[in-house]
């Protein structure tokens, strides 16, 4: 009797172990982020926190150059993107570009050796002169999400070719069609966080315009329509976004009202910039690279490997963990003057190009929102 | 009679078969066979059958059968007939509604049809076994307290896959067959509509649950402790009270004052039961058909407490004019 209680005591004691070994040691650490009882709390386990701080660390910044002297663009054929940068700094970025995207393969990932350095050649060179575009754009014009931190080329890539976490358009997977459509319920996707959702939530609110938006905005029916279906895509995306930031829902929401702005906190307004900021990257950056891309770049329906959160986030509420590189690589914050106007330096037609965007932006999605 | 002094059941009786009233013709509904076995006894009644089918119960299990069986072939499809990944995803496999393009119009087997057939075969089950217990009560010369509270029960699965749905003229309202795709239509659900908290129905719903729990736990150990000196004989001691009754009644009133009585608690029990399934049924018809967002609901009419302003600048919906 007693050893089978011993028996029975060591298997619990295993399940139990077994059980928990899927949890973050405690103790845990929790911030307030809202209104008290409301559960808007961000929770740190020191553990985990520790692995997170060490796979954000910064590269050191090569030293800073003048900006005066002659500029990139006189000097060099073919300088499209940053022919306003000195000699200097163009060549410090173009070293910076290297150890950040291709630190193994070095300058010939983008330029054939023994070939000049202007001959746009490899796909990968036309790619990276579009991508310093969208880094610019991103800095210059979607302040609203990218803040002062910005971005840089490191923030996605961090030493790889290709940043780690990108999308294509889904495809279910195998299933006998005939018999069932996959598309609400799919399981093991890491799309969502592997709930049990609709396994493309990216290409219905990161690349189509629709507005992630279901729940009424009255409390009583006026014709409001959005499906559960909708409603699951929404919810799919949702897990994404915390999948890629590393936090839970109030982060940003206060669970009690998940659609309420004025429930919410200004963290989920900066998300819905990221939304926008995202749909116009893969738009108007990505997808026009797709001509040049090889097939084993490209996804299974032959489209470019797109951005979305975890992209630049990576695990982290706020891509390396918040830290300014851009600070080191201010060529980066904006996008090159118009060369034949007379560079205005000045703050006012940024934000001109902003308001103009925000309210394209509104113009496009008004057709979704209710 | 230490036995009953256990937290687990102490005593099995040992009978020889017992096959149940003769009930005329019926009896033919009857099957024949009868097993004893010790660990069911465990349990309860040690002696397993005879069960009553009858021409309800043969179709009930056919219907449902054939509902089960599809349920589980579109999910085999959906991993392309691997048997290791239909165990392996199991619990997140689904078959679903069809999506809301189709409205109420009937959609391509692939894409819903099997769903509507199977909420056909299973309802055509459902109500086959409600039926039966109708039939089963009268045979045994019982009234229908069991019947009914099953219908409660059937009430909030009609209301959740029928007749919401038809009211909101879109199947795909309604709950997808599933482990965890049903939970995650309870979640978007909520979310939905504006948080089902909120729904004055659910929250009713929610207190006949857990208050259904607390009755049964209440219930059950009274009856226990009380059992040495006759509360087994409970319905007896509703009018010849005798010292099992009048000991639980002192101790419910020595602890709060106030005590059921030998009948009024299997009332109670029996009215909880059923509320919490038919205020559910209520709360779910009247969500998205005559409210739209529970929040904004209890909101208007002051359920839902107003919070101060989380940030010093108030946070507004950016696609709203004016906001940034």
């Amino acid at each position: 009797m007693k050893i089978f209680n011993m028996k029975l005591f060591a298997g619990a004691s295993l399940l139990s172990a077994a059980l928990l070994s899927g949890c973050d040691i405690p103790p845990q650490e929790t911030v307030q982020r809202g209104y008290r009882g409301t559960g808007m709390e961000a929770v740190y386990s020191p553990e985990v926190l520790q692995e997170l701080v060490a796979a954000n660390q910064v590269p050191a910044a090569i030293p800073a150059v003048s900006s005066e002297g002659p500029k990139a663009g006189d000097v060099y054929q073919n300088v499209q993107a940053l022919g306003h940068l000195s000699v200097g700094e163009f060549t410090r970025l173009m070293a910076a570009i290297t150890e950040w995207v291709s630190p193994e393969q070095g300058c010939n990932y983008c330029h054939v050796a023994g070939e000049g350095f202007e001959k746009d050649t490899l796909y990968t060179k036309k790619v990276s002169r579009v991508m310093i575009l969208m880094t610019q754009n991103a800095n210059e014009n979607w302040g609203a999400h990218v803040g002062g931190a910005g971005v840089t080329c490191y923030t996605c890539h961090r030493g790889n070719n290709v940043p780690e976490y990108v999308w294509n358009i889904g495809v279910p997977p195998r299933h006998a069609s005939g018999m069932v459509h996959q598309m609400q319920n799919v399981a093991h996707q890491e799309s969502n966080a592997y709930a049990s959702l609709p396994f493309d939530p990216f290409t219905h609110y990161l690349l189509e315009d629709n507005a992630a938006r279901v729940a009424g905005d009255t409390a009583l029916p006026t014709g409001h329509e959005s499906s559960i279906e909708s409603t699951e895509y929404v919810y799919s995306l949702m897990m994404h976004y915390s999948d890629a930031l590393g936090v839970n829902c109030t982060h940003c929401h206060n669970s009690r009202a998940f659609a309420a702005w004025d429930q919410s906190n200004s963290e989920r307004v900066k998300a819905w910039h990221g939304q926008q900021m995202v749909k116009e990257m893969n738009n108007e950056y990505i997808n026009p690279t797709n001509q040049w891309l090889p097939a084993y770049r490209q996804g299974a329906l032959g489209d470019a490997q797109k951005v979305n959160c975890a992209t630049c986030h990576q695990g982290a509420y706020q891509p390396l963990l918040g830290a300014n590189m851009l600070a080191d690589y201010p060529n980066l914050s904006r996008l090159a003057p118009p060369a034949a106007a007379p560079a205005p330096a000045d703050e006012a037609p940024a934000e001109d190009m902003e308001m103009e965007s925000a309210s394209l932006d509104q113009g496009a999605s008004s057709g979704e929102a209710h | 009679m230490r036995e009953y002094q256990n937290i687990f059941t102490q005593v099995q009786v040992s009978a020889p078969d017992y096959p149940g009233v003769p009930i005329g013709d019926a009896e033919r509904n009857r099957t024949k066979g009868i097993v004893h076995n010790h660990l069911l006894g465990k349990l309860g009644d040690a002696q397993l059958g005879p069960i009553y089918l009858g021409t309800l119960g043969v179709f009930s299990l056919i219907t449902g059968l054939l509902a089960f069986l599809i349920i589980g072939m579109n999910m085999l499809a959906s991993v392309n007939w691997d048997p290791v990944q239909f165990v392996r995803q199991l619990f997140w496999l689904s078959l679903d509604p069809p999506g809301p393009e189709y409205g109420l119009s009937i959609p391509p087997l692939n894409d819903g049809g099997w769903w509507l057939i199977v909420g056909a075969l299973l309802t055509t089950s459902i109500m086959l076994w409600w039926a039966r217990t109708f039939q089963i009560s009268r045979n045994l010369g019982m009234s229908n307290y069991l019947a009914w509270a099953f219908g409660a029960a059937i009430s909030l699965y009609l209301v959740l896959g029928f007749i919401r749905p038809i009211l909101m003229g879109s199947w795909n309202e309604a709950v997808p067959f599933g482990i965890f795709p049903h939970l995650d239509w309870t979640a978007a659900f909520s979310l939905r509509y504006g948080n089902l908290f909120y729904n004055p129905f659910h929250m009713l719903s929610i207190a006949f649950l857990y208050g259904s729990a607390v009755l049964f736990a209440m219930h059950g150990a009274t009856i226990l402790a009380t059992s040495r000196y006759g509360a087994d004989r409970e319905i007896d001691q509703i009018t010849d009270r005798g010292t099992a009754a009048e000991r639980g009644a002192l101790f419910w009133r020595w602890c709060m004052g106030f005590n059921a009585s030998m009948e009024s608690i299997h009332r109670w029990a029996w009215w909880f039961a059923v509320l919490t399934v038919l205020t559910g049924a209520i709360g779910i018809l009247l969500t998205g058909t005559v409210v739209e967002n529970w929040y904004l609901w209890g909101m208007k009419h002051g359920i839902v407490p107003p919070y101060p302003p989380l940030e010093a600048t108030p946070v507004l919906d950016p696609m709203m004019e004016g906001s940034q």
